[in-house]
């Protein structure tokens, strides 16, 4: 029996471990339940007045979750892309808050951004163009060639890496773009008006890479566009806005599946939520 | 360009200058015009060929301090140009003094600088000079490059963490390159006239660059070797000129519009 007082020790402390680790389990799923119901980004009370007087976006809050695709969608002058510079971090809110809850309200580091130009460095190829993050990291040219490579294979541009920007077409410069904003394999992709200067034909081909892209990346998408059917398209949800002073006028939800396609884009479903849009921006106008 | 257009670009003006010099040989003789004040083109070559171990001589030691002269401009140049865009502070302190000195003329200056420097080291003055009168375009040029990197470039460069000289490296110079190599052609010829005005104020002193020579044949009315100098000094000029515009070309073709061929 003098035997048996150690055994009952080890047996007693292994019931405590076990204990402990099924509250470790239990405080584990708390975390992941807490961060899935957090936003990924939590827009609250954001105001932006420029140096001039002019109030550019009035008390703007909101929710992105991980992993959506959001479109912000507005006339010129509604401070839609103020906002995407807010998020990214190029601005600060006059005032209001910009969190990040799901990384300790850290923003984080890589996210990717694609402007209304292709923004590409003319003098460099467009090898070194999709490099420049990386670069600017400290990888070495050897080290991020196949991250570079596998990007624009991503965009369908791999044989064009030695090309100069100035002979690449339009909607080529824009896949360049968008390659050097995924190539850092962001979490976040903001895109401010990224295809507007394109022909119809080219935007909605590059609108369904978009999509194929963001359905194998899991990126979370925000879109600046005033296109009422490019938004509809492409988002799950549209974040309608109005100017003088910018402010979110309505929060549209487009729950359709993907992948979308253009059955959906000549449907009269897809006919009556740009009606929706365009009567939300209506009365926006209106007021 | 085709292989016609690129024949008739040079044959054109090499035809119109050959009848240009057919004229003057012409017009000389027949008028009897006296050599001390108009040479002939032939009477000029034989005056090239007579003196030419003094004039190549000449021609080195102008061509040196041009060199020189231009070289230390692009350094001074594009250094205080990095330096004015780094820093507004230090630029609007600097700015109107490198102003001041560019609009002062050279001639008035020099007096001064030979004086300082002493008149047994009149090439330094001269480098001294001409750099004064080349440096600005640079630094103006340059300046304006370095201001003028695309903003969304900018924004893309803050967004991906960039340092200070990251920017200055990876963006901000190449962005200034056309604009810097369109000053150091101003520049370019800038050097050399800064060196010849400056020889010229100079006076003998110690420096025989080919301002000296024009002086020197004008004194003793040898017209012939005065322009025989003249044209050495202009085949100088030209051939700074097209060498910085060759590396102008070399640089920037396949990327700026300026020097991008396109298809008509």
């Amino acid at each position: 029996m003098a035997g048996l007082g150690p055994a009952i020790h080890v047996f007693l402390l292994f019931l405590y471990m076990q204990e402990d680790v099924d509250a470790r389990i239990e405080s584990a799923h708390d975390i992941v339940g807490n961060n899935a119901m957090s936003p990924l980004i939590d827009i609250s009370g954001v105001a932006k007045t420029y140096g001039s007087g002019t109030l550019a976006l009035s008390n703007v809050s909101t929710r992105i979750e991980r992993g959506s695709f959001v479109s912000l969608v507005g006339p010129s002058g509604c401070g839609k892309s103020t906002l995407l510079r807010m998020i990214a971090g190029l601005i600060e809110p006059s005032s209001g808050t910009i969190a990040w809850p799901q990384t300790e309200n850290a923003r984080p580091k890589d996210i990717g951004f694609v402007f209304q130009d292709a923004t590409l460095m003319p003098w460099a190829r467009v090898l070194d163009n999709v490099y420049l993050p990386l670069k600017l990291k400290g990888l070495s040219l050897k080290e991020a060639e196949p991250r570079i490579m596998d990007a624009l294979a991503r965009v369908g541009l791999a044989d064009f890496a030695q090309s100069f920007p100035r002979e690449l077409s339009g909607g080529m410069k824009m896949r360049v773009s968008i390659a050097r904003a995924l190539v850092t394999e962001p979490p976040v992709l903001l895109m401010d008006e990224p295809f507007a200067a394109l022909d119809e034909f080219t935007r909605e081909k590059l609108d369904d890479d978009l999509l194929d892209l963001w359905a194998s990346q899991k990126w979370t998408v925000i879109f600046v566009t005033h296109s009422v059917y490019e938004s509809v398209y492409l988002s799950e949800r549209i974040l309608v806005m109005g100017a003088r002073p910018g402010r979110i006028l309505k929060d549209i939800a487009v729950d359709v599946p993907y992948p979308r396609g253009r059955p959906f884009r000549e449907s009269p479903d897809f006919i009556a939520r740009c009606a929706e849009v365009s009567a939300a921006l209506g009365e926006g106008m209106k007021r | 360009m085709n292989a016609e257009n690129r024949f008739l670009r040079i044959a054109i003006p090499l035809l119109v200058g050959i009848a240009f010099l057919l004229l003057w040989e012409g017009t000389v003789r027949y008028f009897g015009i006296r050599e001390f004040l108009l040479p002939a083109p032939t009477r000029i070559a034989e005056s090239l060929v007579e003196n030419f171990g003094s004039l190549m001589g000449s021609l080195w030691i102008t061509l040196r301090i041009t060199i020189a002269a231009f070289f230390l401009a692009c350094v001074g140049g594009v250094g205080l140009a990095i330096l004015f865009s780094q820093n507004r502070a230090i630029e609007m302190a600097l700015f109107p003094y490198a102003v001041i000195l560019q609009v002062t003329p050279v001639v008035a200056i020099a007096p001064l600088i030979l004086i300082w420097v002493g008149f047994d080291r009149t090439q330094l003055a001269l480098l001294i000079l001409a750099w004064i009168v080349a440096f600005f375009p640079i630094l103006s040029n340059t300046t304006l490059g370095l201001l003028s990197a695309d903003h969304n470039l900018r924004d893309l460069f803050k967004l991906y963490g960039a340092t200070r000289w990251q920017v200055l490296t990876e963006l901000q110079l190449p962005s200034a390159t056309p604009y810097m190599l369109a000053g150091m052609k101003i520049s370019g010829g800038l050097a050399l006239i800064g060196t010849v005005v400056a020889e010229f104020a100079a006076g003998s002193g110690t420096s025989t660059g080919l301002a000296w020579r024009i002086i020197e044949a004008g004194n003793r009315l040898d017209i012939p070797k005065m322009f025989a100098a003249l044209l050495l000094l202009s085949v100088l000029g030209i051939a700074i000129f097209l060498g910085l515009a060759w590396a102008e070309h070399a640089l920037l073709k396949r990327w700026h519009e300026s020097a991008v061929r396109r298809e008509e």
